[in-house]
């Protein structure tokens, strides 16, 4: 990509947050905020693609902002994985502004600007969160994800909304704060660094029993991967406006959380040592745990966006065992999920929305014989929730198969059959809705004839629906990205 | 003539004293207010001037009246009483900026018998940080002491006049122990200079007098500090004050006390006294954890916001207190960084809530409901401070905390830490209670539409806010001198010159 101009990660970062101002700004007219949403996400994606030519090839090294202490600094860097975090939210942020606006003018919400400019904040804090060079600039990108997409969650303003927003804002903040941030200064206290650094800081330096406390304050502190028990932020988080459900709590937030897991395992404790600690083990059971327990949920639930929220649960769980296997295939595995669970989650949200807007049902029992009525949106949510499956011909079989073979290859037959179980599980959740639209008889009353959600929704899920699809065949160059972390990184 | 800093130094104290003299005599509302801040001007452009010295070199001395110490009084100034001084001066004047606007409608009539008082407390208070000798350290407390009884007494509210008088007992009480502290140091020693007391107690180390002195210094200044249980005046002092005196106090006062703590248990005592021979160091902890837990605690529950910030106040009391206690390098330079760092917060805090209560006229959270879409800068300013208070990293209230922490996993007091984080998401909560009255509850039926603040209050408010975020993050200043001021403490004055 190296036609692409090219910024420095400071500036890539800094792209959504002036864009936000902008917004902000430009508030007397939601009409010039949406053209700033769409030069904002354009110019970001520009930025991230063009990186990623100078990162490949290694040119980009550490971009130290400001040092607030000796050792102790806002500083900047690239790697794989916060790499692909990027290329993936770059280009699903293109896709979700024309949705958004879609959905948002004709779902009759107000204070559209202070709803564009979170937005865009929130992607700024999430490219901030993966070029963190250290702990502390990706503590502080994270608290500023959590802080900024608190608006957008209690969005219209009914009590419900206030309530899910507490929940979310509490469970997010007290985690972080009470668990990660001691972690993140033991760390500091005892190897005088927070960098992240490949193989990790850790071995060596701290002793595995310490390790072991370290790695369960990091796990369960890192709220946005929503281990149990503090997953419960992402249901409640689901009474925000669906753009925000399908960008944010299906890629930017919840991605970030499992970004952060899998680089802490990869770049702060390393994966050899992981293997030594004691309470490796006791994680990866609560994350199969957390796995079965919301797949069994996610069945039970009649509300669509619920449902997905909970499918959500369990998909990040996971990407977590797929850290807490601590093999290398594994983790490529967890990476690679990241990518293509997101791409089919938002498909798979951006649908629940068009539903909601066309038709304002919001349940799975409503759905019968919806196929006919609104025959792209129900095709989309059909291939979509067949890579949340990971089922040919999408992209999400071949994040399954690194996971699974990584399980295998490091002989934890239990979470072997954890991830076939909860994968039968997926089966019994995701296809229902699609099934129960194209193949059941429509309600009496329902009119005969096509009536679509507005185009500028419809066309963005067909787009992330085809993604998925593409990504079956270009799945080998994510694999290639990812297995550059164990050979030396980028460069 | 050529004047040197040396001659300069006391000059940090008497420009505020004289001005305060002529201030008084001042008709009208300006001209005092511009004598007022021309005289802190001063007195903050020399502490700025003298702080390098002292960080660089050996204490500052000056001799009163050429007077050599013992005999005379002598002002000597070492990195911590500079980097102290500097902040009284300069956030004196800082809060000044913010006061035309509201003390215009909290107080009636003429202004010039106000900013007098408020010079004369301002000239205490940087007496006090100065001062080498014990007696006049005492003198000065008397008068910033007095001075701000009057100040707080200046409160419209009704229940100003009980909150000083109970100010006023409580700070006799802890004058008169610091007195006889002072006392029994002379009658033990025969000196009142805290250079030649240093040197002559070490051999005194059995007396119980000398104990005694020590005893009674430090409850003395626990009261001015309002260290648990001793706190019982500042919720209302701080409450019922006129805004502007709630932010200088706040900002103010309490830290001139520690300094104080610190200065007779390090230089004057020495550490290996105050905590090996008598067992300083675990009261002053246990009492520094009590008050930032009950500090936090009662701050999660009340309905007044002045009262909720006052007992925020007591809470980091608490940490300045536990930084001291763990009597390390880190430890003292966690205090004085606090010290320094809650200083701007609170202001910020309380000019907050003074730019919501200029338009209110009342504190209380439920007529807050609602309120931060017809006042969202004075909301926006409270919500970031309050982020600096929680200790959130890039604020300068991160940086405070971070030392505290690192000073206790030094000492390998690992519980400290928990207790720490647990505090910190007490503030979460009390903070937080704020801002979801006003942004996310209804505004009730019927209430008057409310207009921002003006800007005369929100411009110095956003400038505390944002030197919050300043020395957030260009930490040259703050940590370099408080690391001096932790040293200073450390190796002593090493007697009379």
């Amino acid at each position: 990509m190296s036609w692409l101009p090219q910024f420095s990660p400071l500036t890539v970062v800094l792209i959504p947050f002036i864009g936000a101002l902008l917004i902000g700004l430009a508030a007397a007219s939601p009409r010039v905020g949406h053209v700033i949403s769409y030069i904002t996400s354009f110019l970001f994606l520009i930025g991230v693609w063009g990186l990623a030519g100078p990162a490949l090839s290694g040119e980009v090294g550490t971009q130290t902002v400001w040092e607030i202490l000796p050792g102790m600094a806002i500083a900047f860097s690239i790697e794989p994985l916060g790499l692909l975090f990027m290329l993936l939210s770059s280009t699903l942020w293109i896709l979700a502004t024309p949705y958004a606006i879609g959905y948002m003018t004709n779902g009759g919400y107000s204070n559209l600007p202070m709803f564009f400019a979170c937005y865009a904040i929130a992607l700024g804090a999430a490219a901030g969160v993966a070029f963190a060079d250290n702990l502390l600039t990706m503590f502080v990108f994270y608290e500023i994800l959590s802080v900024s997409t608190y608006p957008l969650v209690a969005h219209d303003g009914s009590q419900k909304a206030k309530r899910g927003a507490r929940t979310y804002l509490a469970l997010l903040l007290v985690t972080s704060i009470g668990l990660w941030m001691p972690a993140m200064i033991w760390v500091w206290a005892a190897t005088g660094t927070m960098d992240f650094t490949p193989g990790g800081v850790l071995a060596g330096q701290v002793s595995p029993a310490a390790g072991a406390v370290l790695l369960v304050l990091f796990m369960f502190g890192t709220g946005k991967a929503a281990l149990m028990p503090f997953h419960r932020w992402l249901p409640s988080a689901m009474v925000a406006p669906t753009p925000v459900s399908a960008l944010l709590h299906a890629v930017a937030v919840v991605k970030a959380g499992v970004f952060v897991v899998l680089k802490l395992s990869l770049y702060i404790f390393g994966l050899d040592y992981l293997r030594e600690l004691a309470t490796t083990e006791f994680v990866l059971y609560v994350a199969t745990f957390t796995m079965l327990v919301a797949s069994l949920v996610a069945m039970h639930q009649d509300n669509l966006k619920a449902r997905l929220a909970y499918s959500t649960v369990s998909q990040l769980a996971y990407i977590v065992v797929g850290a807490m296997l601590a093999s290398q295939l594994s983790a490529i595995g967890g990476g690679m999920h990241m990518l293509m669970h997101g791409f089919g989650k938002i498909t798979l949200f951006f649908c629940a929305g068009a539903i909601y807007i066309a038709t304002h049902k919001t349940q799975v029992s409503e759905l019968d014989g919806l196929g006919r009525r609104m025959p792209f949106t129900m095709g989309a949510f059909f291939i979509g929730a067949l890579c949340v499956i990971g089922l040919p011909p999408t992209g999400g079989v071949w994040s399954k198969w690194h996971l699974v073979s990584g399980a295998f290859d490091s002989g934890h037959a239990v979470v072997l059959a954890a991830y076939l179980l909860s994968t039968l599980l997926n089966i019994a959740y995701l296809l229902p809705p699609a099934l129960r639209a194209f193949l059941k008889a429509p309600p009496a009353d329902q009119e005969a004839g096509l009536r679509e959600a507005p185009w500028l929704m419809v066309v963005p899920l067909c787009l992330t629906a085809l993604g998925t699809l593409v990504l079956f065949f270009v799945a080998q160059n994510g694999f290639e990205l990812m297995a550059r972390i164990f050979d030396g990184g980028l460069g | 003539m050529n004047m040197t800093l040396i001659d300069l130094l006391p000059f940090i104290v008497l420009t505020p004293l004289i001005a305060s003299g002529i201030v008084a005599l001042l008709p009208g509302r300006t001209l005092p207010f511009v004598v007022t801040m021309l005289a802190c001007l001063a007195s903050a452009v020399i502490a700025a001037f003298v702080l390098p010295a002292a960080i660089a070199g050996p204490p500052l001395a000056y001799p009163f009246g050429n007077w050599p110490p013992p005999f005379g009084i002598e002002y000597r100034v070492d990195a911590a009483n500079a980097f102290v001084a500097l902040l009284v001066a300069g956030m004196s004047a800082v809060t000044l900026l913010w006061a035309p606007k509201s003390v215009a409608v909290e107080i009636h009539g003429r202004h010039g018998t106000f900013y007098a008082l408020f010079l004369l407390a301002v000239a205490g208070l940087l007496g006090i940080t100065l001062t080498g000798d014990t007696f006049n350290l005492f003198v000065f407390l008397e008068i910033s002491s007095l001075a701000s009884y009057a100040l707080i007494a200046y409160g419209k509210d009704r229940r100003a006049l009980l909150a000083a008088f109970r100010y006023l007992i409580m700070g006799t009480v802890g004058a008169t122990f610091l007195l006889i502290g002072i006392a029994f140091l002379y009658m033990t020693t025969g000196t009142l200079n805290m250079a030649d007391l240093a040197e002559r107690l070490p051999e005194l180390r059995d007396n119980n007098a000398v104990r005694a002195a020590l005893a009674f210094i430090i409850v003395g200044m626990g009261l001015k500090l309002a260290l648990l249980p001793l706190h019982l005046w500042l919720p209302n002092a701080y409450a019922y004050a006129p805004n502007f005196v709630t932010a200088f106090l706040a900002g103010t006062a309490t830290k001139v006390a520690l300094y104080v703590m610190a200065r007779f248990i390090f230089t004057v005592f020495d550490a290996d006294y105050s905590f090996v021979v008598v067992p300083l160091a675990a009261v002053l902890m246990v009492l520094a954890v009590a008050g930032m837990f009950a500090g936090s605690w009662v701050a999660m529950f009340q309905i007044h916001m002045k009262r909720m910030l006052a007992y925020s106040s007591v809470a980091q009391v608490g940490y300045m207190v536990l930084g001291v206690a763990l009597a390390t390098a880190t430890g003292l330079t966690a205090a004085f960084l606090h010290l320094f760092n809650h200083a701007l917060i609170k202001t910020a805090l309380f000019m907050a809530v003074g730019c919501i209560m200029y338009r209110t006229g009342s504190a209380k959270l439920h007529d807050l409901r609602g309120l931060g879409r017809q006042m969202p800068w004075s909301f926006t300013a409270f919500a970031l401070a309050g982020l600096s208070i929680i200790g959130i990293p890039t604020t300068a209230g991160f940086i405070s905390k971070w030392y505290l922490v690192l000073a206790s996993i030094e000492v390998g007091a690992w519980w400290l830490v928990v207790l720490i984080l647990i505090t910190s998401l007490m503030a979460v909560y009390y903070i937080w209670r704020v801002i979801e009255t006003a942004w996310f509850e209804e505004r009730p039926a019927g209430a008057v539409q409310v207009r921002e603040a003006p800007l005369a209050l929100l411009i110095p408010t956003w400038f505390v806010v944002a030197l919050n975020f300043y020395f957030g993050l260009d930490t040259r200043l703050t940590v370099g001198a408080s690391m001096a001021a932790a040293e200073a403490l450390l190796t002593g004055w090493g007697g009379l010159p």
